[in-house]
């Protein structure tokens, strides 16, 4: 399954119903190391654009906003333990959370990694 | 990388820049936030060995003449600083607020002057206020073909004394003029991380060149602003501009120290009628150290709440990396000052529970001989 990014760094990759939810490894450099990472409460619904966790870094605190709607069925609370996880695995081991997925639709308006990759140039 | 072209530049930036270094604007300058290492491995660097920082943004004059000149601006006692000695110090205006913090020093021996080390974003006008408060009594020499560098860690005194010999009989607070590979530098055992280190000032065209010799060691490695001021953080040392600045008094700084025993006795700094009626009878408000109780930092700006009731404002706030928990500092009603003092602070809307902690966060380990 191919992964769809957002203007604000987001990452998302569908699995079947449900996205799995992250930053790019692009906002990990900008942001330096991260230092702590609040997560949203499994269950909480969400609409695309919602602000949906908070990453710290030693240098600045960014919001993290929902890629899609939909309602959180699991937060990855390993990366609250182990930060440095989201810096070294940014998409793997250090993704946020996973959606129920509201409208799939919503995935169309998002980047691929070419378009990615000429934002971030 | 931000745009850098319009920024002043040091005479170390195509160091940092073939370093590796992300440049951003400090101050009027394009300084080295960090290296590719990152601020975490920085800091922790600097605290395990040693780390060269280039604070050529600083202000470095000379000031010679009349010394009581200089000494009516600021809270040291002058007569008693020695050659070869260094103290911090405050400049204050005429309401006790403070204007910038300094060191003075004496490393050109007993007749020689003083050497005056300020704040980047202030030099203009604190140099501006001297010359015009010395009203031809004292010259003051701003000495802008000069570089700074500082070398921080508890393998810096080995380090540098490799290269230096006779800097091995500074302590803490001493200053002198050494040569470095055949340059004259004026070196004092001081800096701004809570580490053992030096200061060193060197002509400005010899700057990388000294600063090349210090990395080819391997104990040595690049630090930027960000690990500068996570490393200050944690010793409890003021930020001009965020810990302290125009609007606030010696006393509420926390700083009634740097306030000399004489000065107090003759009451003759500028503002000394209301800052001694503040030692007397306290400050509303003081600096304090802060300890968050989960893992999300305070920034600068958070309200600090005690009760429901709004009592002050963090100055400083981040991560330490070497205390291994977020950490601040901040201004509370004084009443609230006493370290345990539980806390609320308000990040991101939130209510956050922390509490007074006495400072520094991470033990001063300077070489007091």
């Amino acid at each position: 399954m191919t992964t769809r990014f957002t203007k604000d760094h987001e990452w998302v990759r569908l699995e079947g119903d449900i996205a799995v939810i992250g930053i790019t490894q692009y906002a990990t450099e900008q942001l330096g190391d991260v230092i702590s990472v609040e997560l949203p409460d499994v269950g909480k619904s969400y609409k695309k654009g919602d602000e949906i966790a908070v990453v710290d870094s030693v240098k600045t605190a960014a919001e993290v906003y929902a890629p899609v709607s939909g309602e959180v069925i699991e937060i990855n609370d390993g990366i609250e333990d182990a930060p440095q996880t989201v810096n070294d695995e940014p998409l793997g081991g250090g993704w946020f959370a996973k959606l129920k997925i509201t409208d799939k639709s919503e995935l169309d308006g998002l980047m691929d990694d070419a378009a990615y990759a000429q934002h971030i140039a | 990388m931000a745009d850098t072209a319009d920024l002043l530049k040091t005479p170390l930036y195509d160091l940092h820049v073939e370093l590796g270094a992300r440049m951003v604007e400090f101050a009027g300058y394009a300084m080295p936030v960090q290296y590719p290492a990152g601020i975490m491995t920085e800091h922790l660097h600097t605290r395990e060995s040693a780390g060269l920082f280039d604070v050529s943004h600083m202000g470095q004059a000379r000031v010679t003449g009349d010394e009581s000149a200089l000494e009516a601006l600021i809270t040291a006692d002058l007569s008693a600083l020695g050659a070869g000695e260094q103290k911090y110090t405050l400049l204050l205006n005429a309401e006790g607020g403070i204007m910038d913090d300094l060191m003075v020093s004496r490393p050109f021996g007993a007749d020689g002057g003083i050497f005056a080390v300020v704040n980047a974003g202030t030099k203009g006008k604190d140099f501006a206020h001297m010359r015009a408060a010395f009203g031809g009594k004292a010259q003051l020499h701003e000495l802008s073909d000069r570089a700074l560098l500082a070398l921080q860690g508890p393998k810096a005194a080995d380090v540098f004394t490799g290269l230096v010999p006779d800097a091995a009989k500074l302590v803490f607070m001493q200053a002198g003029v050494f040569t470095l590979d055949g340059v004259e530098i004026y070196a004092s055992r001081s800096g701004y991380t809570g580490e053992d280190g030096f200061e060193i000032s060197v002509p400005a065209d010899e700057a990388a060149h000294i600063a090349r010799l210090l990395l080819a060691d391997e104990r040595v490695k690049p630090i930027g602003l960000g690990a500068r001021d996570s490393l200050r953080l944690e010793a409890g040392l003021c930020l001009y501009g965020h810990d302290m600045d125009e609007d606030r008094t010696p006393v509420e700084a926390s700083l009634t120290w740097a306030i000399a025993k004489v000065r107090r006795e003759r009451a003759d700094f500028p503002g000394a009628a209301k800052i001694l009626k503040q030692i007397a009878d306290g400050a509303g408000q003081k600096r304090v150290g802060i300890k968050p109780h989960d893992k999300s930092p305070a920034r600068e700006g958070a309200e600090i709440v005690h009760e429901g009731e709004v009592v002050g404002v963090v100055t400083s706030g981040g991560f330490g990396p070497s205390y291994g928990a977020p950490v601040a500092m901040g201004y509370v009603r004084a009443d609230l000052a006493k370290p345990g003092t539980p806390l609320e602070l308000m990040v991101r809307g939130k209510a956050r529970t922390a509490e007074v902690a006495s400072l520094p966060f991470a033990p001063h380990r300077f070489h007091r001989g």
